[in-house]
This record gives structure tokens, C-alpha cells and sequence, in this order.
């Protein structure tokens, strides 16, 4: 059971090293040294997992060091092991030793390579905190550790105030979320005394119908609590109201979206759900509360994902909308299949964002898919791997095999366990749900046919130019146009005059293999991740060992579902490509017809819901305005005023008055004693 | 109580008459070759008086076994810890002198004389249990000092400081003559513990005028506001060496000596004189700051940082307590080591001419040029201001913590606020030295002595001194519990 101390720890040593050497150990060390930590992280995960598979492991906690004991308030830092979290750590460890040796490529050349490294490493620890903690207090400090891991990562090009922003941002907005999660803490403390997870979870069944009095009304105490641990995980896994700082996030490095904003931090709600589901079980209302935001995310972000034009915000959104299929899977009860989807969807999301940056990086940059085409014959590797998540994410497969790609298992599985939950609610998120594949379906095939179908369009775009008008004299990384990984490999060619086929003379040539080899790996998962693990996750109560709540009952429900609600998922995926297909390859004058006769519900679509400006709108004019009072007239105006200015100002004063009685003769001085004997014996005599 | 006892137990004190006589003597037939032979001599006298009585302090003797002269003298533990601090200052100025005045050949075999006699003035302060014994020990200090301060005959300033201090000090010694014949009036009596006795229950209007003469007198010798007036003049118109002397030694004598009359003698009294000393403390801290901010002399703000410095030893006194008296004695202890220090680098900043440089302009840079001094004199500033993890942080921690047990939170949050302002002026002298373009002026070679006197009070302020603190403040809980025998 001690790997799982190596597994964990070694990360942080790994990320303290490289952080803290930085440039004195170099560039290389420190990458080999983040790099194989993970390499070896990631090598002890997988027996874990497997053991758990083959049914022999048991759950255990290794303890680390004592940490609080404060009366009733007492907790220890300790690692917990059991099915839950064994998938995390394969999940966590896997992607993130493969985006570690994906970073050699794509930020080779970048200045700042071991901050980049040490933060990755960090990051990495963090997480693992979150999935091994067995208390409350310990997830949120992983939940913590990671927001600001992403928080330094988002911002890693600090010189780009786009960076920066989409960094604060992100902060700002998880912010709200941890608060509701703290307050959740709070509350948890304050009706099961105690932050232990197992002790909680144990006694949350017992307290369910449990009233809380609170401002002279009366709440269910498991809807409240559940409801405040949930805002958490909105803001963890962006979820609707919260999501506005996923898509700024993408202003990272590739492999940071890969990692964070796709595989695992965005997650982290949905793996707090999964802990937890005792509790949520206890609480109805909050459950259908879960359903209802995972459900109207799915469609939300997938109606967004569909007009986007950058390559990483597309699929951004496709990952909002992800989540929110494994939350309404949560929350009508299939947690399993919630966390078989987080499984899947880690491998092929990964793989897509990897093959994004693998086509931005051979594209200078350029991340408008206006300006990609025809990339499939120039980057043929990146393109298979693309196609591999591509599938995966649409979900195909054949129904009568029950074979099919990674997403196919697990988004099945997920309408099915909605629609079989017998709800009004999961009946609606069974509908949304199925509408979103459609529109999933759209978007992913949108994206492929745009990036790698039809002719080159490349020649407008303002990176290629630049790549090919300073191809000859080029090398200068300080550029602001290639900013996006400051200017690594680019394969630059005289441009000729006679090429005017959409490529103004530029050929994008495959990453190299420290990028590919990753791609191919992880191919491998969304490939065959959904068909070799399903009967565990979706079907086996054994293999859970308890570590979420099973509901035996749904999953036999699951199995008799309508013919057609099975089939739902395959239609809208062939509907959804069939559109993609009429749109992008037949007649590509079809879209531009479309939004000219729906101009508005484009521009709607387009403008992500106008939720950035209504956010605006409502909250961050009317902080800057408050903040503006309290600095302007509450800061400077009273504090500096009257305190350390005006403390200042008096010093001053009394020091030239102190230097003026200090006259230099005798006759003052004298008097100066006088005058204070008198004073002494005059308070003496009237006191 | 046998005349032999009595002897025996003011041994220092005989050692030191004698001593002063004898090397009067000998200057008197060798001349000013033989100063530098004298000031080792003395040197080495002070030394012995120091092992005589630092057994009595480490054994913390006190009681009627150690009061000589039927009441007039005690050789408890208390004055031992005193007269070990004023003995380790003398011999500091003493070290100090003779480099500073063989540069005007000024340096003449009266000086060491002069200051064993006053060290033999300071051991009777501390001692005194009798308004007599006070007085006698008291004058003998200050007739010593006067000369001092005007030991540089041709120098105007010098003259200067040594006219004021006696024309003040003369003032002084009439306040506090008159608080004593007063004393004797309403009490009958002389001596301390007879006082004491008799000054209990209301007082009446005289036995109070009494008092605050008494105290007024003594707080001149403390330059505590509002009796710090002459203060800057005498320190920057005195030869620093002898202003080193007056900044550290007499400050220990008469501290103490305050300590046990208003503890011992008005100790019944004390709500009458708390308030007073209170405000006293706190217009001392407040005025020692802001007057040396707007100073460019460095002994003259060195003269204000001693005010202010007094300003938090009162606080000790304010709270009446043994822990209070404790704390003013290692109080005591690290400040004679800060100032010392502070005014071993002043004398080692020499221009060209080997003439001392005082203007703080004039030490800009100086870790550029000088960066092994610069950084022990930036080292007893930030000592000075209170700091950690340097040893002068200690000391006003034990008064403040005094202070917070003794209840007097307010005090203790107004004198750290105060402190505020006095880390102003001295991280101002660091940020000179270090920060400044170098004024290149600071040239002299020093002297080895100078040197490893700096090294070791740069090492006593160090966090090294931290290792002390444990037995340093048991010696200081040992003697300050002797002050309180009486009460018991």
C-alpha cells in the first residue's frame, strides 16, 4: 500500500526540484526529472488499478502525518486507496505523464521550460491529493492546489494580458465555487461533527428528512449541504453559470488544456459528486438540482460548440458539455456511469486537444480553423488520432456487437440510466442529453471536415504569413504573433510565386515523435477504453467495493430500456455527421446561408449565450465600481489619510517641534525642568 | 554588624578608591607618557572589582547579611548585577579613549583616574540604602563627569557641554537635595527602610513634594523627559568616548538607583509616583524618537536614542513588579551592549586626518568602502530598533511582556506603536550606509582593540545572544527579587 506514498509524493518532490532549481539545473534536467517522476507515478498506478480489477485489492488508508487536533475538529493527513480512487490515479498519472513527454516537443524552445514542468508536477500532486483524501479538510486542499496549479498554468505567457486575464478569471470564478464547497465543509462539520469522509458517509443515510433551522426557517439538512458541495464542483467542472472561465482557460499552453481543462482538474466536481454519493443519495431535491445543471449544460455548451471558430474553444465547450453528461448521469443515481464516462472521456479529450496543439504547432499557431483544410494528407498521424477521438467522442459503434469506440459505451450507457431512472427529470435530461450527441456529433465533424477536409485556406491567415514572409530570417521568439509556445520547430519554405492553391507557399510538416508517441497511446484508449472496461464500471457492484452508491435497481432498469432509447445515441451521431457532412463537404455554402436566414440566433449561439456580458453586466462592473469606493475613498481617503499618512505627517511635525525647543540654551532648559517638576507636583496634589 | 563585615563586603568599592589615589599619584610624577600604562592599569583594577563581585550576583545574596555600615551600604545581589554592568561600560570607555585623544595629543593620565572615580561614584548609587550614601555617591559621579565632559579643554564645544552639564546638574542635585531634606523632615529618618515605614497610609502634601523632588532629581541623571534637555549638547559636545561613558554607565547607576527608592524607600507610595512615571516613560519614548529624527550628527541622535531607550527601561519600573524589575535589568544589560557598539563603530569612522566623522552625511555608502564596520553598526541599529531576530528585540519583549502581565496592555500597545517611530531613525542610518552613493570620507585604520570590543558586542546583540537568555534572566530575576526582600 506504500506506492501509493511514492505515487503521490513523488510529484511534488519532482516539481520542488525543477520549481525551485529552475534555470540552475537546466533545462533537461529538470524535464527528465518531472517527467520520469510520473513515468514511475504513472507505472505504480496501473497495478492498483488492476488489482482492483481482478478483484483482489482492498480498500485501505495509508496515513502520513498528523495534522489538526483540536477537540472534535481532528484530522490527519492520509492517503485513501480504493476503487474510486484507483481510477483517478490511472487517469490522473496516465494523462499526465504522456502530456509531460508531449511538452518536450511543444515547448521546446520556450524560456521558461522547468517553471512549466514544475508546474505540471505540481498540478499533478495536487490532484492526487484530491482523489486520495479521506477527509473533507484534505480534498480541499488538493482542490485548492489544483485551482492554483491552473490558476499559474492558464497565466504561464504572463507577458500576454490575454493570459493573464483568462488567469484571473478562472481564479476569480472558482472562487465562488470553493465557497460553496467551503461552506458545504462548514455545514458537514456542523451536523455530522466530524470531516471524516467514511464517518460522514456512513451516518449521511441516517440523516436523511433531517431539518436545519436557519434564519427562523426550516431547510432539509441533506439538500443544503449537498446543494453547497455541488456549487463547488459547478465551479470545479464549469458547469452551467460557471463555466464562463473554461473556454478563457484555453489561453494556456496546449498540453495545460489537455491536462487541466479536459482530463482531470474540470473533473474534480464529478469525482466530489461520486465520493460523496451517500450523501446525495440522502438528498432528492439536490439530486434532481444535479440532473437539471448537467443536463442543460450538455446542450448549452454543445449549441455553443457549434459556431465557434477557434480549434482549443470548440472543444472546450465539447468538455463543458461532457461534464455535464457525467452529472446528470450522477445525479439521477448511475454513478458508476458517471465516473466511466470522466474515465473514457480522459483518454479521447486528451487525445483531441493534444492533436489540436499538434495541429496548431505545425499550423505557426494559428488556431482558426477559418484558416486550416486540407491537412489530412500534411499531418496524416495527427490526423488519425484526431479521427480515433473524433469517434470516440461521437459516440460510434455498432448497437447488435456492442462494440463501438470509448464514448459510445459510456454515452449510451449515461442516456440509458436517464432514461431509465423513471424521473420527470431524468426523462428531460434523457432528451437533452440525446440532442446534445446530435449537436456533439455536428460540432466534432465540423471540426474534423473544416481542419483536415477540402482545400488549404491557410494563405489568409496572419500567422502564416508572418511564418512564411520572416521564414528566411527567422528565429526571433520574441514575436507577439508567436506567442503561442514562443516559435519552436517551424518548418519554413521560400514562398513561390507560382503557388496559389490557398497555401501562400507554406507546408505544415507532422510533430516529431515525442509528440506522436503520446497521441498514439492515447488513441489506444479511445479506442478500446469504453469496450474493455464497461462491464466493470457500468455492470459490476463488486468491483466498487463500496466506495460509491450502486443502484442495483437502475442498472437492471437500464437493460430494459426501449429498443429505440438504445439506438438514440448511434441516430443522432449519424444525423449529427450527416449534417456535418452536408454543411462542410457537400455544398460549404450551406452555413453561410444559415446564419445569414437565423442572423440572431447565430449571433446569440456565437456570442457563448451573451453570458460573458451579462456577467459583466451584473458582477464585475459593480465589484470594480465598489472596489473603486473603498480604495479611492475608504483606502486612501480615511485609512492612508488618517493613519499611515497622517501618522507620518505628525512624526514630521513633531519632529521639527522637537528640534526647535531643543534651542541650545542653558535658560530653556532650565525652565523646561522647572515646568515638569511643576507639572509632576501638580498632579500629585489635585489627583 | 563589625566594622570588618562592613569592610569586607565594600571591597570593589575600596579597591577602586585606593586604586584611583594611587594612579593619581603616579600620574602626578610620570606624566602624560604614562596614560596609556594608567588606563591598562585601570582597566585591570575594573576587571578585578568585576570577579569580586560577580559571585554575589550568581549566588543572588541579599538580606540584613549584606548591609553594611548599619544601613547605609548593601552588597546585595541587585547592586552586584549593577556595578558588574558598570564595570563592563568603564572598561569599554577606557578601552576606547586612548586611540581617540593621542590622535590631538590630548590623551592625559587624569582620564582614567577621573572615570575610576566616577565608577567608584556609581558603585554607591547602586548600593545606597540611605538618602546619604546617595547623595555622596551621586556627586561623586557627577563631579567626575563634569570634567569629563569637558576633558577636551581646547575645544569649544566641548567646554560647552561640560558647562552646561554642571550648571544643570548643579540644579538638579538642589531639586533632589531639597526632595531629600524634605524626606527627612516628614519621615525623621534618612534611611530607606525607616522611610519606607513611615510613608504609608495618605501621605501629607509635604512627604509628597518630597517624593517628586526626589524622583525629578534622579530622573536628571537618567535624562528622562522632561529632563533630558541638556542630553544632545553635553553627548555631542563630549569627546565620544566620554559620551560612550555617560550613554551606558551612569545610565546603569542611576536606574538602579531609582529602582530601589521608589521601589524600596516610597514603595508604599507607589500609586502616588506611578502615574508620574508613566508619563515620564511614555514622553521619553515619544520625544527621543521624533527628536532624532530631524538630526544629522550622529552622537546627537545617539543622545536621543539613549531617551527614548530610557523611555522603555521606565516601563519596567512602571508595573512595580519583580518580573518588571527583571526585565529592566536585561534591559539594561543589552543596551549598554548596543550603545557601547554603537559608539565603538562612531569611533572607529575616521576621515583622512584621523579626525572622527559624525555627520550621518558623511557615512553614506559606507558598506562599500567599509562593509565589515558598516555591517556591525547596521547590525546595533536594527538592535536598537527593536528587530529580531536581534538581541535588542529581547529586551524590550521582557518589558512589554512585563508590562502585559502587570495588566498595562494599553502601555505596552502604545510603547510598541512608539518604537514604530524610533525604527524610523535608525534603519534611516542603515539605508545611508547602504543605499547611498558612497561620500567616501570614512578612510582611518582602527585599532585592534577597538575591533575586537566591536566584534564582541556585535556578537552579545547577535542572535547568538538569544543562547542567554536563560541565564542571563535568571541572574536578573535573582537580583531584582533582592529589591523586593524589603517589602516583604
Amino acid at each position: 500500500m506504500s506506492t501509493i506514498l511514492l505515487i503521490v509524493f513523488l510529484p511534488l518532490v519532482a516539481s520542488i526540484i525543477a520549481g525551485f532549481g529552475n534555470r540552475s539545473i537546466g533545462n533537461v534536467p529538470a524535464k527528465i526529472i518531472t517527467t520520469g517522476a510520473l513515468f514511475i507515478s504513472c507505472g505504480l498506478s496501473w497495478p492498483i488499478f488492476l488489482s482492483y480489477l481482478a478483484g483482489t485489492a482492498e480498500p485501505g488508508v495509508v496515513p502520513v502525518l498528523q495534522w489538526v487536533h483540536s477537540g472534535a475538529f481532528s484530522f490527519d493527513w492520509a492517503l485513501r486507496v480504493d476503487t474510486l480512487t484507483a481510477i483517478m490515479l490511472v487517469v490522473i498519472t496516465s494523462v499526465s505523464a504522456l502530456v509531460h513527454l508531449y511538452s518536450w516537443g511543444y515547448m521546446d524552445e520556450d524560456p521558461d521550460q522547468p517553471r512549466f514542468f514544475a508546474y505540471l508536477c505540481l498540478f499533478t500532486f495536487a490532484m492526487l491529493m484530491l482523489v486520495t483524501a479521506d477527509n473533507l479538510v484534505q480534498m480541499f486542499f488538493g482542490w485548492e492546489g489544483v485551482g492554483l496549479a491552473s490558476y499559474l498554468l492558464i497565466g504561464f505567457w504572463f507577458k500576454k494580458p490575454s493570459a493573464n486575464a483568462a488567469a484571473i478569471k478562472a481564479f476569480v470564478v472558482n472562487r465562488v465555487g470553493d465557497l460553496g464547497f467551503m461552506l458545504g465543509i462548514f455545514g458537514t462539520f456542523l451536523v455530522f461533527g466530524t470531516v471524516s469522509i467514511p464517518e460522514i458517509l456512513a451516518a449521511a443515510p441516517g440523516m436523511a428528512g433531517a431539518k436545519l433551522n436557519f434564519l427562523g426557517m426550516q431547510f432539509d439538512t441533506m439538500t443544503i449541504l449537498c446543494l453547497l458541495l455541488f456549487i463547488g464542483a459547478m465551479g470545479k467542472s464549469a458547469q452551467l453559470g460557471l463555466h464562463t472561465w473554461l473556454p478563457d482557460a484555453m489561453e494556456g499552453p496546449t498540453p495545460v488544456s489537455a491536462l487541466i481543462h479536459a482530463a482531470t482538474m474540470v473533473t474534480a466536481g464529478v469525482f466530489m459528486v461520486c465520493r460523496l454519493s451517500p450523501m446525495f443519495q440522502a438528498a432528492p431535491d439536490a439530486m434532481t438540482f444535479v440532473t437539471f445543471i448537467g443536463g442543460v449544460t450538455c446542450l448549452f455548451a454543445a449549441t455553443i460548440g457549434t459556431t465557434q471558430w477557434d480549434i482549443k474553444r470548440v472543444i472546450a465547450y465539447s468538455t463543458c458539455s461532457q461534464l455535464g453528461y457525467m452529472f446528470f448521469a450522477a445525479g439521477v443515481g448511475a454513478y458508476g456511469v458517471a465516473m466511466f464516462h470522466l474515465f473514457t472521456h480522459a483518454f479521447f479529450k486528451a487525445l483531441l486537444f493534444l492533436g489540436a496543439g499538434s495541429v496548431i504547432h505545425s499550423m505557426h499557431h494559428e488556431q482558426d480553423m477559418r484558416y486550416y483544410g486540407g491537412l489530412r494528407k500534411k499531418i496524416p498521424v495527427t490526423f488519425w488520432a484526431m479521427m480515433a477521438g473524433t469517434l470516440a467522442i461521437t459516440g460510434v459503434g455498432i448497437y447488435w456487437l456492442h462494440a463501438g469506440f470509448a464514448g459510445y459505451h459510456s454515452k449510451d450507457a449515461i442516456l440509458e440510466a436517464a432514461f431509465a431512472s423513471g424521473t420527470d427529470m431524468g426523462r428531460s435530461a434523457f432528451w437533452l442529453g440525446a440532442f446534445a450527441a446530435l449537436l456533439t456529433s455536428f460540432y466534432s465533424w465540423r471540426l474534423m471536415f473544416l481542419t483536415f477536409w477540402g482545400k488549404p485556406r491557410w494563405a489568409q491567415s496572419e500567422h502564416i504569413q508572418h511564418a512564411v514572409h520572416h521564414g528566411h530570417h527567422d528565429s526571433d521568439h520574441a514575436n507577439p504573433a508567436a506567442q503561442e509556445d514562443a516559435g519552436h520547430d517551424v518548418h519554413h519554405h521560400a514562398p513561390s510565386p507560382h503557388e496559389d492553391d490557398g497555401t501562400a507557399g507554406y507546408h505544415p510538416h507532422e510533430s516529431g515523435l515525442v509528440m506522436l508517441i503520446p497521441l498514439i497511446l492515447l488513441s489506444m484508449g479511445a479506442i478500446f477504453s469504453g469496450y474493455v472496461f464497461s462491464p466493470f464500471f457500468v455492470e459490476s457492484e463488486s468491483f466498487w467495493k463500496g466506495s460509491i452508491a450502486f443502484n442495483e435497481h437502475l442498472i437492471h432498469e437500464m437493460h430494459g430500456v426501449p429498443f429505440w432509447v438504445k439506438i438514440s445515441a448511434s441516430i443522432a451521431m449519424l444525423a449529427g455527421l450527416a449534417v456535418a457532412w452536408l454543411a462542410y463537404i457537400k455544398d460549404t455554402s450551406i452555413p453561410g446561408k444559415f446564419v445569414a436566414q437565423f442572423s440572431q440566433v447565430h449571433a446569440f449561439l456565437y456570442n457563448k449565450w451573451y453570458f460573458d456580458e451579462l456577467y459583466n453586466f451584473l458582477f464585475v462592473r459593480p465589484a470594480f465600481w465598489l472596489g473603486n469606493v473603498f480604495w479611492k475613498r475608504g483606502d486612501v481617503g480615511l485609512i492612508d489619510r488618517f493613519g499611515p499618512n497622517g501618522a507620518a505627517w505628525i512624526v514630521e511635525r513633531g519632529a521639527v517641534v522637537a528640534k526647535k525647543i531643543q534651542s541650545g540654551y542653558l535658560y530653556s532648559y532650565a525652565l523646561v525642568m522647572l515646568l515638569g517638576l511643576i507639572a509632576a507636583i501638580s498632579w500629585v496634589m489635585v489627583r | 554588624m563589625e566594622l570588618k563585615q562592613s569592610l569586607g563586603l565594600i571591597a570593589p568599592e575600596i579597591l577602586l578608591s585606593i586604586a584611583s589615589l594611587v594612579l593619581l599619584l603616579v600620574s602626578a610624577w610620570a606624566g602624560d607618557k604614562a596614560s596609556r600604562a594608567i588606563s591598562v592599569v585601570a582597566c585591570f583594577v575594573l576587571g578585578a572589582c568585576f570577579f569580586i563581585v560577580a559571585p554575589t550576583v550568581c549566588a543572588g545574596v541579599a538580606g540584613p547579611d549584606v548591609v553594611a555600615f548599619n544601613g547605609l551600604f548593601t552588597a546585595d545581589a541587585f547592586s552586584g548585577f549593577a556595578k558588574l554592568l558598570i564595570f563592563a561600560a568603564t572598561g569599554a570607555a577606557l578601552v576606547m579613549a586612548p586611540k581617540f585623544f593621542e590622535r590631538t595629543n590630548s590623551m592625559m593620565p587624569e582620564f582614567p583616574v577621573l572615570i575610576l572615580l566616577a565608577a567608584l561614584g556609581m558603585c554607591l548609587m547602586v548600593s545606597a540604602t540611605d538618602l546619604m550614601t546617595l547623595y555622596i555617591g551621586l556627586e561623586l559621579n557627577s563631579l567626575a563627569s563634569y570634567v569629563l565632559a569637558a576633558f577636551l579643554r581646547n575645544d569649544e564645544r566641548s567646554a560647552e557641554a561640560g558647562i552646561k552639564y554642571f550648571v544643570l546638574g548643579a540644579l538638579a542635585s538642589g531639586i533632589l537635595l531639597f526632595g531629600m531634606s524634605l524626606t527627612y523632615g516628614f519621615t525623621g529618618s534618612t534611611d530607606f527602610g525607616t522611610v519606607r515605614a513611615a510613608l504609608t497610609g495618605d501621605m501629607s502634601t509635604g512627604a509628597m513634594f518630597a517624593v517628586v523632588f526626589v524622583l525629578a532629581g534622579l530622573a536628571f541623571k537618567i535624562s528622562a523627559v522632561p529632563f533630558h534637555m541638556w542630553t544632545p549638547d553635553v553627548y555631542e559636545g563630549s569627546p565620544t568616548p566620554v559620551t560612550a561613558f555617560f550613554a551606558t554607565a551612569p545610565k546603569v547607576a542611576a536606574v538602579s538607583l531609582l529602582m530601589r527608592v521608589s521601589l524600596d524607600a516610597f514603595g508604599m507610595q507607589a500609586d502616588a509616583w506611578r502615574q508620574i512615571v508613566l508619563f515620564v516613560a511614555l514622553a521619553s519614548i515619544v520625544v527621543g524618537a521624533l527628536g532624532a529624527i530631524g538630526q544629522s550628527n550622529i552622537k546627537r541622535l545617539m543622545a536621543f536614542s539613549s531617551i527614548n531607550n530610557v523611555g522603555f527601561i521606565l516601563i519596567g519600573l512602571v508595573t512595580g513588579t519583580v518580573q518588571g524589575a527583571s526585565a529592566m535589568l536585561v534591559y539594561l544589560a543589552i543596551y549598554i551592549a548596543m550603545t557601547a557598539g554603537s559608539f565603538l563603530a562612531i569611533i572607529m569612522m575616521k576621515d583622512e586626518a584621523g579626525a572622527p566623522v559624525e555627520k550621518i552625511s558623511d557615512i553614506a555608502g559606507l558598506s562599500r568602502t567599509k562593509p565589515a564596520l558598516a555591517l556591525c553598526l547596521a547590525m546595533m541599529m536594527f538592535s536598537l530598533a527593536g528587530i529580531p531576530p536581534l538581541f535588542g528585540f529581547w529586551g524590550k519583549f521582557v518589558v512589554f511582556q512585563a508590562a502585559v502581565e502587570a495588566n498595562l496592555v494599553a502601555l505596552a500597545a502604545i510603547g510598541i506603536a512608539a518604537s514604530v517611530i524610533g525604527a524610523f531613525y535608525y534603519l534611516k542610518i542603515v539605508k545611508v550606509m547602504y543605499f547611498d552613493e558612497p561620500a567616501d570620507v570614512v578612510k582611518g585604520q582602527s585599532d585592534w582593540a577597538h575591533w575586537a570590543l566591536l566584534i564582541i558586542s556585535t556578537a552579545f546583540i547577535s542572535p547568538l545572544g538569544y543562547l542567554l537568555t536563560t541565564w542571563l534572566g535568571g541572574i536578573a530575576d535573582k537580583a531584582a527579587a533582592t529589591l523586593f526582600l524589603v517589602a516583604a
